[in-house]
Formats: structure tokens, C-alpha cells, sequence
């Protein structure tokens, strides 16, 4: 039996659809989970994807934190089950108090779309394993509050620990650091490495058809070597 | 019954790209006197005599603020007849 990863749809949720889509590519079963309800259908994983949910209210993910999924969410997230919080999920991820940090304004106030390289900082966790060291790799990126921002103790805590998941990296006007993230940090995760967030969407590179590249792809094959079935 | 303001603002060592335009934008229409703008959120919550100070601090910090980024002030305003 293939492993199941479930993906949560909050009211305004752009990226279900896609994050399941990533989820076939590399070989599990997705299970389509609902913010109202707090059963995980007995899934090996989670991602929380991207989108507006509640329409960014209040601050982008604080209401969708609060939702009877994302109790259920984090009770097994600290039991061990891997989550991965894309875009608006990083954010939920923050609110509900599973990563560290915050996510504000994009320092340019703009909307930023635009492939992204990012460098895979740690490639010893459950959601980078197939990464080479150093790789980088390019995929979308589409926000506005995509700014990482934390004290500066927990960010030296988080550089000392190798929980810098991805960075933002890359020359020229449409590259390097976006949006005023500190420390040029796209995504982070816990200290066992279950819990990972970022603001680019390697859900939407899975095939060179759809995207700029098939680089998102690691991500999810890395959870399922986690998680015991190999792809 | 009672009224209460919750004021939240984002804290001085993060950066408010929204003020900063403000700043910027009241700069082109003559105000050079302004030196910063911090922008931030006004909550007016009305609660029976049953909702304690403690739980409206619970309230603000959990869910109205975010404690990573931002500060927030708790004011009970009035009563409210009714």
C-alpha cells in the first residue's frame, strides 16, 4: 500500500489541487483533508498549502491556525508525523506555533511572482534527504508576506542547529533575497526536522510541462523515505 | 457589559514597510515635520462582566497579536448599558 499524504483546504486555499498533484508524482496516495474537520484520515504526512485562507484576515494564517485541522495537526506534528507548510502553510505553520518566527510584508510592499533559486541548506531532514549538499534548485515563488522575520537570538538558534532549511541565493535583478528576509532565509524547520516551512512552492515544479523545472519533486520523495516506503 | 480596545502594534526592531511608505507618502503632500509612522491595528471588543482582564490579555496575545512581531495594549473603555 502506498503511503498517505494528506493536504488540507481551508476556505481560500489556492494550492490543494497542485500539492496533490506533487504527491501522485512521487508516488503516494493524496487524502484531501478539511479545515472544519479535525480527522487526518489516519495519513502518514501533512501539507498545508499555499492560498489566501479566510482571505489573509487578521494576519495571513492566524485564522486558519485556530481551525479544527490544525489542532489535529499539531497534536501529530508533536508526536512525530512530518508536516510541510508551503507559502500560506509556512505561515499557518508559524501561527500555530509549530515553527518559530513570523512572516511579514515583503519589505517592496509588491506581490512578488517569479522563479526563485533557493540552496538547500540541510539535506539531513525528513523533507530534503534527496538533495545533494549544496544543491540549488528553482522553483516558484508568488506572495506578499513572504519576509521572514525573528529574533535575533532565534535565528543564531536556528543557524546553530542546521534548522535553515533553504536560503535564497542567485545574481541579477530578479534573484538573490526578495523581500527583506532576514539572514536570506526561505524556509526553516523543527529541531528534529519533521516540521519544515517555506514561502517558494516546490509543488508547482514537479514536471518540466507545468513549471520551470522538476526540482520540487525531492521534497516529496524525501518524506516518503521517511516515512517507510521508498519511491 | 463592557467595552474594551485592543491596540496592536508591530514591535520597534521590525520592519513596517506599510509605515514607512506612509512616511514617505506624507513627505510628498508638505508634512516634513513627521519622522515615523508605525502602523498598526485597532480591535473594539464588547464582553459581559463574566470576561476577566486575564482572559482579555489571553485574548490579545493569542490570537488579536502575534508576540513574535508585534506589542498590544488592552483598555477597558466603558460600560455598556444593556
Amino acid at each position: 500500500m502506498s503511503p498517505r499524504i494528506g493536504v488540507i483546504t481551508f476556505p481560500g486555499t489556492l494550492d490543494d489541487v497542485d500539492a496533490a498533484r506533487a504527491v501522485s508524482y512521487s508516488g503516494a496516495e493524496p487524502v484531501a483533508l478539511w479545515h472544519a474537520d479535525a480527522d487526518l484520515r489516519g495519513v502518514d504526512a501533512v501539507v498545508v498549502p499555499g492560498g489566501f485562507s479566510y482571505g489573509d484576515y487578521l494576519r495571513a494564517g492566524a485564522i486558519a491556525a485556530q481551525a479544527p485541522v490544525m489542532q489535529s495537526v499539531v497534536d501529530a506534528a508533536r508526536g512525530g508525523m512530518p508536516v510541510l507548510g508551503i507559502c500560506n502553510g509556512f505561515q499557518i505553520l508559524c501561527e500555530a506555533g509549530l515553527l518559530p518566527g513570523a512572516l511579514i510584508r515583503n519589505a517592496s510592499l509588491r506581490f512578488i511572482c517569479r522563479d526563485q533559486w533557493l540552496r538547500v541548506e540541510n539535506t539531513a531532514t525528513t523533507w530534503t534527504s534527496r538533495f545533494d549538499g549544496g544543491a540549488e534548485i528553482l522553483v516558484p515563488m508568488k506572495n506578499a508576506e513572504g519576509c521572514f522575520v525573528a529574533a535575533d537570538a532565534v535565528l543564531d538558534e536556528l543557524e546553530g542547529e542546521g534548522r535553515v532549511l533553504f536560503r535564497y541565493v542567485g545574481d541579477g535583478p530578479d534573484q538573490g533575497n526578495p523581500n527583506g528576509a532576514m539572514r536570506d532565509i526561505a524556509g526553516i524547520c523543527s529541531a528534529d526536522g519533521r516540521i519544515a516551512g517555506l514561502m517558494p512552492h516546490p509543488e508547482h515544479a514537479i514536471d518540466p510541462l507545468t513549471g520551470p523545472t522538476d526540482d520540487g519533486l525531492g521534497l516529496f520523495y524525501s518524506v516518503l523515505d521517511s516515512i517507510g516506503v521508498s519511491a | 457589559m463592557a467595552r474594551v480596545a485592543v491596540d496592536v502594534v508591530i514591535k520597534p526592531e521590525i520592519l513596517d514597510p506599510q509605515g514607512k511608505a506612509i512616511l514617505a507618502a506624507l513627505g510628498r503632500s508638505g508634512h516634513t515635520g513627521i519622522t515615523s509612522v508605525r502602523q498598526g491595528k485597532h480591535f473594539d471588543l464588547e464582553v459581559d462582566d463574566s470576561v476577566t482582564d486575564a482572559e482579555l490579555e489571553e485574548i490579545a496575545g493569542t490570537l488579536l497579536a502575534n508576540p513574535v512581531i508585534e506589542t498590544w495594549t488592552v483598555t477597558r473603555l466603558a460600560e455598556v448599558a444593556g
